[in-house]
């Protein structure tokens, strides 16, 4: 029953090339090579469709290109060969439609968690009461209503984190980007904060991009793992996740998933 | 002191209510202890003439001469100094500040320009490095040939001597921003005009304090400087001065007043400039 073939419940899984809400078609990357001639190649020959309120995690050893793929759905670089588009128009760069969350959480030390949060409000010209009523939803939602006062480099790693995710949500973004967002928490943290994560994204409804080197975190949380291999960078195979929400990370299904990925993986 | 980042709610910003970032803390005993016994072997030698008193004062005569400096009055001693400390006081200190603030505005904008734009690195980063190497007070002559036996002498030497630390610094500051912050004030709304308010100004203000903090110490002892050569007022004026006059307790009680003026301002700079980088670690 796990691991069967390919299925139509799944969101975005059956999507034709260019219909997806976020759609990668023939997408690379390059980079010069570090000493000498020659260049490296980050990605190659991506075609990747991602349905509306998706959850998709992209799983891979280091050097796969996750991180450059989600750096390019984000906007902050341009693929060297094909298009990246979101809602058919090619990304140009990053918008805060787009939320980041990034692995070194990215906080600005300056200001306090308070104006962290309201900072892409600030921007946007949201108006002052409604920049009050958002900050104080987002800092209930992610429960950090406790240290609103604090600067960052007064929280721990987890707390950090929330604030991030926080300050992405926002600005209501249409889609969440998340770099190994939990890679440098502690086990306990980590699962805290992937249960809390899955709560947010059905409550406000998103489409997310995961990027996770844990096999047990790409299950956990994706409706569908694009599983991704080195030298050249690029998807090997797209595998759907058809347990039922919240998954039982110790049953004898999730197991046998947690098999079948790995198998796809070495 | 420092906050460890894995304390999470255990260091609460107490600071926020109670303001006390005025109050005056008195050190314990153990900091008194070297100066007042570098005063008082400094008494006993020239009270039993190892010190020529005529050379070097005791310090008694130094207050002495300080407080009448200050006060006037001294119905014994009275002389061309009486009373007139403030008004070399105020001379120096008008110059002091107006040189650091033209320094201030100018390096900061002018570092952040070089730090974080290509193009105006390009343009004058060569025009610095030529610069920088010569010594402010090799600027002298030419200070007193544009603005002649002024204080505007002063002022210029000032401004151009703190210019270059304030700058550097603000430079390396604003170079050092983490690209991961600009993208973040990018993905969150911040147009690519703004980035430079947004994320490199306040991410540099730490260095930047630095910064001013040097160029202030600088234009200490660049107003002494020229205020000696190019200026007849002041209390660089007032210590060379006596020493022609041979009053060496006057030049010793100009050197500590500089000393205290030098070291007063700094910590009014160091307790403003607090509540700009108290979100640094080490800071709080």
């Amino acid at each position: 029953m796990s691991g069967s073939a390919s299925s139509t419940q799944t969101i975005g899984a059956g999507l034709e090339p260019g219909t997806g809400m976020i759609s990668c078609r023939g997408v690379g990357m390059r980079f010069p090579a570090p000493h000498g001639r020659g260049e490296f190649v980050a990605l190659d020959g991506v075609e990747l469709e991602i349905g509306r309120d998706e959850f998709i995690t992209l799983l891979g050893p280091s050097g796969c290109g996750k991180s450059t793929l989600l750096s390019l759905i984000a906007g902050f670089q341009q693929p060297t060969t094909g298009t990246v588009a979101v809602d058919g128009a090619a990304v140009e760069g990053p918008s805060p439609e787009k939320g980041v969350v990034f692995q070194e959480y990215a906080l600005f030390p300056w200001l306090r968690v308070d104006g962290n949060v309201r900072y892409g409000l600030r921007e946007r010209g949201v108006p002052k009461g409604e920049q009050d009523r958002i900050v104080a939803e987002m800092l209930e939602l992610t429960g950090l209503s406790h240290v609103v006062d604090h600067y960052p480099a007064q929280l721990s790693g987890g707390l950090k984190q929330r604030v991030a995710l926080a300050r992405a949500l926002a600005n209501d973004p249409k889609i969440l980007l998340l770099d190994e967002p939990f890679g440098a928490l502690d086990e306990q943290r980590r699962i805290l904060l992937q249960d809390e994560l899955l709560r947010i994204w059905q409550q406000t409804k998103k489409t997310a991009v995961f990027v996770t080197h844990s096999i047990e975190e790409a299950i956990v949380l994706g409706d569908r793992i694009v599983v991704m291999q080195t030298d050249p960078g690029g998807i090997r195979e797209v595998i759907p996740v058809e347990l039922p929400r919240p998954r039982d990370r110790a049953s004898d299904e999730f197991n046998a998933m947690r098999r079948r990925v790995r198998e796809v993986l070495f | 002191m420092s906050v460890t980042t894995n304390a999470a709610i255990a260091t609460a910003p107490s600071d926020r209510a109670g303001r006390r970032r005025w109050r005056l803390r008195v050190p314990p005993w153990q900091y008194f202890v070297m100066p007042l016994l570098a005063l008082g072997i400094w008494e006993l030698a020239v009270d039993r003439g190892l010190l020529d008193a005529g050379l070097i004062p005791a310090p008694h005569t130094v207050v002495k001469t300080w407080y009448a400096w200050i006060f006037g009055g001294g119905a014994a001693g009275a002389s061309l100094y009486d009373g007139t400390w403030w008004t070399n006081v105020v001379a120096s200190l008008q110059r002091v500040l107006l040189g650091f603030a033209i320094a201030a505005v100018s390096g900061t904008v002018m570092g952040l320009l070089i730090g974080w734009f290509r193009l105006p690195r390009l343009l004058f980063q060569p025009l610095i490095d030529v610069l920088r190497p010569i010594p402010v007070t090799a600027w002298v002559p030419f200070a007193v040939v544009l603005f002649g036996i002024s204080g505007a002498s002063s002022v210029m030497l000032i401004a151009l001597g703190a210019f270059f630390p304030i700058c550097l610094n603000a430079a390396a500051g604003a170079q050092g921003t983490p690209t991961i912050l600009v993208q973040a004030a990018r993905m969150l709304g911040t147009s690519p005009s703004n980035v430079v308010r947004r994320v490199v100004l306040p991410s540099t203000v730490p260095a930047l304090v630095t910064g001013l903090r040097v160029g202030l110490a600088l234009a200490w002892v660049l107003v002494i400087v020229s205020e000696m050569v190019a200026v007849k007022s002041g209390l660089g004026f007032s210590l060379w001065q006596a020493y022609y006059f041979t009053r060496p307790d006057i030049i010793v009680a100009a050197m500590f007043s500089v000393g205290l003026l030098g070291y007063v301002s700094d910590q009014i700079l160091v307790r403003a400039s607090n509540r700009l980088v108290k979100w640094t670690p080490d800071v709080r």
